[in-house]
């Protein structure tokens, strides 16, 4: 690629026909409530109420993990026996737990109430829960709801449930008024800042979702572009173009490549000129691909098996077969959305095996067969395979890491590199 | 409903796996929905577990509900069967499959299979971790050892002259608070007794063995969470006596011991005897002279409490500030220790709470869960982990036992550890102001280069630094009142500062003084 074919892109055949293998049974991935984990980092003056059982409330204590015990900005309202049987008012415990939970700390602007299954099995309504009490707290805090309930949501899809919940209470832009492009998904502050000033480098005005703060959440209007800085965000989508936005198809921001095809995707839009991109993208993506090409000589011709876990497997396998040279055998994703991942999917190899949904027996059997050189899983198969011989990497860390755009490409490669490194050096 | 920070219990079902997951042949088919995976986590990267828990999932989504759960679950008991080939399976529901009631017990029953499938009915709104796992291992050994029972009346025969006596080790689980070093260490002692173990349960037993558990001539009540029911029937059914006395501690160990021999006839002279453990002479060595009447806050599970609370008390002359426990179930033992120690027990298992109770009763050593220890490390206090919740430093490599002779020794250094080193920075502290010790200068033995910024007080969280400094800005302190308190210890410094501050409020004082220090130093003083 050079230069001056930087914004030349050939759409994707319409609706990829790569086939997929469809899998039904035990599925071994967090369900939505763990995106809590990093929604509260991001948006710092929301609290996250999830309404749910001892379990929900584990859950998320054992994803957060090595996060110190402070007075965190989630809890959970464990429903008990005595709600269940009707002696106590479920409406009248949740606003007793609230108000509780808002004398506490009155920093909170945004209150979240996050469904879970037991919440949603009995039908309790959070939706009538969080107007009820938005109207009554009212000036003082927003209140909202979404779900993150495993019978409903795979673990990242708990933030594409609560960014679609933002939607509607965001500001409406006028059809006159000229419209910023806007980044969906939760990024890491440090990824935003350097997107935010290439985006300043290329004129390109841009706003966030979600925001840092609940008060900056963004207008949205007709002219509102939207690009996906994460490939889990159907919902969010949905609501968007119900606003009147229109989705801005683009290859996700991993690697250089990726980078530049989603920046590209939004140049074009905003008709900046080839030679300005070139100007100011050239020195990150020099950078992206130096950082890159010092960890392919570890990751070249290494074969790599995904088990479904985030949803970022097709952009990340593209990554590190189209930039590292590794060789991946089967790329597992809980959940295919081939509209926002079409671009990605396109530049995979073709003869890779996409798999959605799970059934881990038979798939642990598929990884055994494969013996690949690195298998990317959840936390409760790392151990397992690395005793039967069998090199991993944790993905909740992809999550969990500043792995988009240039600067941390090479980050993002050596994630992969490190495990292998690792099991080169080791003589015990 | 009940606000929720942080748990110290999982719910049943997870006591449920750490019984499960600790026996060698046993699967259990858990009819819940995917998010409940999580779990797994807990035994491959908590305890490092090398093989994924023997556990199958139903993972019933939205859509399923109403249709085919029960399908599923009936088709997911197959599944794990044909696959895992188990010799007896246990099968239950999680919080959400308990609501859509589906009866995992009946269903696995309908499929036939050709082993003991055991049904668990573990209320989830109810109960937590400890209860579900007693309830799981007293449901396993009632089917397991159940049929090898006994006519009733039944009387024990006499054991037959020449053999040694055995017992069962009753309690140690998977994901257990150093279950692992303790089994082996309380093997050793009983051993060295003249005493074969004949099951150790459920922790790596098989189902076979969970059969033969009627053999032993006595039970070995290791962790009264998870054994204390099942112990009881095994009492009642084969006729087994109980050695209840958790043998941690010296004093702990010893009686332990003298019940063993009660019960068996064996001499134990000879073991009593054998100055098997270094903390009494530790603790009598004058170096330990600092110890005395130092303040200790202690929470985690009763077990462990109850321990520490003597072993604190009359083997290191600790003095108890507060102590209590978040197992609910052994409430009254707990309040009753606390009593004979002069102060109230906190049963409760309201992080928050606990919190706030430890601040208040300014502690000069926490020995507390993982999560007392973060509170310790915010309020700037030096603690030690006596107990559950695990986290992956509880898995030391090395043996590192509390029970028996051993386990004392590793409790002197582990409890002992953090208040040397508090003391090794209150003298550091003390001799900041020598010119070779200017802020900033590094320990001779490193060389001279200038370290970059050496905090001498332990960094607190922003968070309780906030609510620290909340209430502290209405006074302010003279600069030699700041340099005065700086070289009070840092682990009392706070509650200096708290206590000083309060006393200038009260007194209307606008700017704390040296003198005003001392006032309120003699004021609170104890
Ligand atoms: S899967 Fe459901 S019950 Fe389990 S933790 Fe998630 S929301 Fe709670």
């Amino acid at each position: 690629m050079n230069a001056v074919t930087l914004l030349d892109r050939t759409p994707p055949a319409a609706g990829c026909d790569r086939p997929v293998l469809k899998e039904r049974g035990q599925r071994e991935v967090f369900c939505g409530l763990t995106g809590i984990v990093w929604l509260h980092r991001k948006i710092q003056d929301a609290f996250f109420l999830v309404v749910g059982s001892r379990t929900c409330a584990h859950l998320i204590q054992s994803a957060a993990g090595v996060m110190i015990f402070a007075e965190p900005r989630f809890a959970t309202a464990i429903i008990e026996e005595r709600d269940l049987a009707g002696r106590a008012d479920l409406h009248e415990e949740l606003d007793t737990v609230v108000g509780r939970l808002l004398a506490r700390r009155p920093d909170i602007k945004l209150l979240f109430l996050v469904g879970s299954c037991p919440s949603e099995v009995i039908k309790l309504d959070l939706n009538r829960a969080a107007s009820r009490l938005d109207e009554r707290l009212k000036d003082r805090v927003r209140v909202l709801a979404y779900s993150g309930s495993g019978i409903e949501t795979t673990f990242t899809q708990g933030e594409d449930a609560c960014l679609a919940a933002l939607v509607p209470g965001m500001p409406t832009l006028s059809e006159t008024a000229p419209a910023p492009l806007m980044v969906v998904g939760t990024l890491a502050d440090v990824v935003e800042d350097r997107f935010k000033a290439l985006f300043d480098g290329l004129g390109i005005p841009v706003v966030f979702l979600p925001p840092r703060r609940s008060r900056d959440l963004p207008a949205v209007g007709p002219n509102t572009r939207f690009l996906l800085a994460q490939p889990f965000l159907t919902d969010t989508a949905r609501a968007l173009e119900e606003r009147g936005a229109t989705h801005v198809a683009a290859a996700f921001p991993f690697g250089e490549e990726g980078t530049t095809a989603w920046l590209a995707a939004a140049a074009r839009l905003y008709g900046v000129s080839e030679e300005r991109f070139a100007e100011v993208t050239a020195p990150s993506r020099d950078r992206a691909k130096r950082a890159v090409a010092r960890h392919r000589p570890a990751l070249e011709g290494k074969s790599i098996f995904f088990f479904p876990d985030s949803q970022l497997e097709i952009p990340l396998a593209r990554f590190l077969a189209r930039e590292l040279g590794m060789i991946p055998v089967e790329v597992g994703t809980p959940y295919l959305h081939r509209r926002h991942l079409a671009d990605d999917l396109e530049l995979l190899p073709h003869d890779v095996l996409v798999s959605e949904g799970q059934d881990v027996d038979k798939q642990l059997d598929r990884c055994r067969a494969a013996r690949p050189d690195l298998v990317v899983c959840g936390l409760g198969l790392a151990n397992p395979l690395e005793a039967e011989g069998i090199t991993t990497k944790w993905s909740i860390e992809l999550v969990f890491s500043p792995v988009h755009g240039y600067e941390h490409a090479g980050d993002l490669a050596e994630l992969f590199a490190r495990p292998l490194g690792r099991r080169d050096r080791l003589r015990v | 409903m009940q606000l929720t920070v942080w748990t110290y219990e999982g719910p049943p079902h997870v006591g449920a796996m750490r019984v499960c997951t600790g026996m060698t042949d046993l699967h259990y088919v858990l009819h819940a929905p995917q998010g409940d995976t999580y779990a797994d986590l807990l035994f491959t990267m908590i305890e490092r577990r090398n093989a994924r828990p023997p556990v199958t999932y139903t993972t019933f989504q939205a859509r399923d509900l109403g249709s085919d759960t029960a399908d599923l679950f009936q088709s997911a008991v197959r599944d794990a069967y044909e696959r895992f080939k188990p010799a007896a399976m246990i099968v239950g529901a999680s919080c959400t499959a308990e609501l859509i009631q589906d009866d995992p017990g009946g269903l696995a029953k309908a499929a036939g299979l050709p082993i003991p499938v055991i049904p668990l009915d573990l209320p989830s709104y109810q109960k937590k971790e400890n209860w579900g796992a007693a309830e799981t291992f007293y449901r396993i050994v009632r089917s397991l050892a159940g049929p090898h029972a006994p006519a009733p009346g039944h009387v024990r025969p006499a054991r037959a002259a020449g053999t040694r006596p055995s017992c069962n080790i009753l309690g140690p689980t998977a994901l257990g608070f150093r279950h692992r070093d303790d089994v082996r260490e309380i093997t050793a002692l009983l051993d060295r007794m003249g005493i074969d173990v004949n099951v150790v349960a459920p922790m790596g037993a098989s189902v076979a063995d969970i059969a033969r558990l009627g053999e032993a001539d006595f039970s070995v009540v290791l962790y009264p969470e998870v054994a204390g029911t099942a112990a009881q029937w095994l009492k009642r059914t084969f006729g087994q006596p109980l050695v209840q006395t958790v043998p941690i501690g010296v004093g702990a160990t010893r009686e332990f011991i003298a019940e063993v021999a009660a019960i068996t006839g064996v001499d134990a002279t000879a073991v009593l005897a054998d100055p098997a453990s270094r903390l009494p002479w530790y603790s009598r060595s004058v170096d330990s002279t600092y110890l005395t009447g130092k303040r200790v806050f202690i929470f985690g599970d009763a077990t462990h409490v109850l321990a520490s609370a003597r072993i604190a008390t009359e083997e290191l002359g600790f003095t108890v500030a507060g102590m209590g426990t978040y197992s609910r179930e052994f409430a009254r033992e707990v309040r009753e220790a606390a009593a004979r120690y002069g102060v109230e027990a906190l049963i409760s298992d309201d992080y928050l709470e606990v919190e706030e109770k430890i601040a208040a009763a300014h502690p000069e050593l926490v020995l507390g869960t993982q999560m007392e220890r973060h509170i310790a490390k915010r309020l700037g206090v030096p603690c030690a982990v006596i107990s559950a919740p695990v986290h992956v430093q509880d898995f030391p490599a090395r043996h590192s036992p509390q029970v028996g002779f051993e386990g004392a020794n590793v409790i002197f250094d582990s409890w002992v550890h953090p208040l040397m080193m508090g003391l090794e920075e209150h003298l550091l502290g003390m001799f900041r102001d020598d010119f070779e010790f200017v802020d900033g200068a590094s320990p001779s033995h490193l060389g001279h280069a200038p370290a970059k910024s050496e905090p001498h007080d332990i960094q607190v969280a922003p968070a309780i630094a906030e609510a620290v400094a909340g209430g502290s800005d209405a006074v302010a302190w003279s600069v030699e009142a700041e340099k005065e308190l700086k070289k009070i210890p840092f682990f009392v410094r706070g509650k200096a500062r708290r206590n000083t501050e309060a006393y200038a409020v009260e007194k209307s004082i606008p700017v704390i003084t040296v003198e005003a220090l001392y006032d309120a130093k003699a004021h609170f003083g104890r």
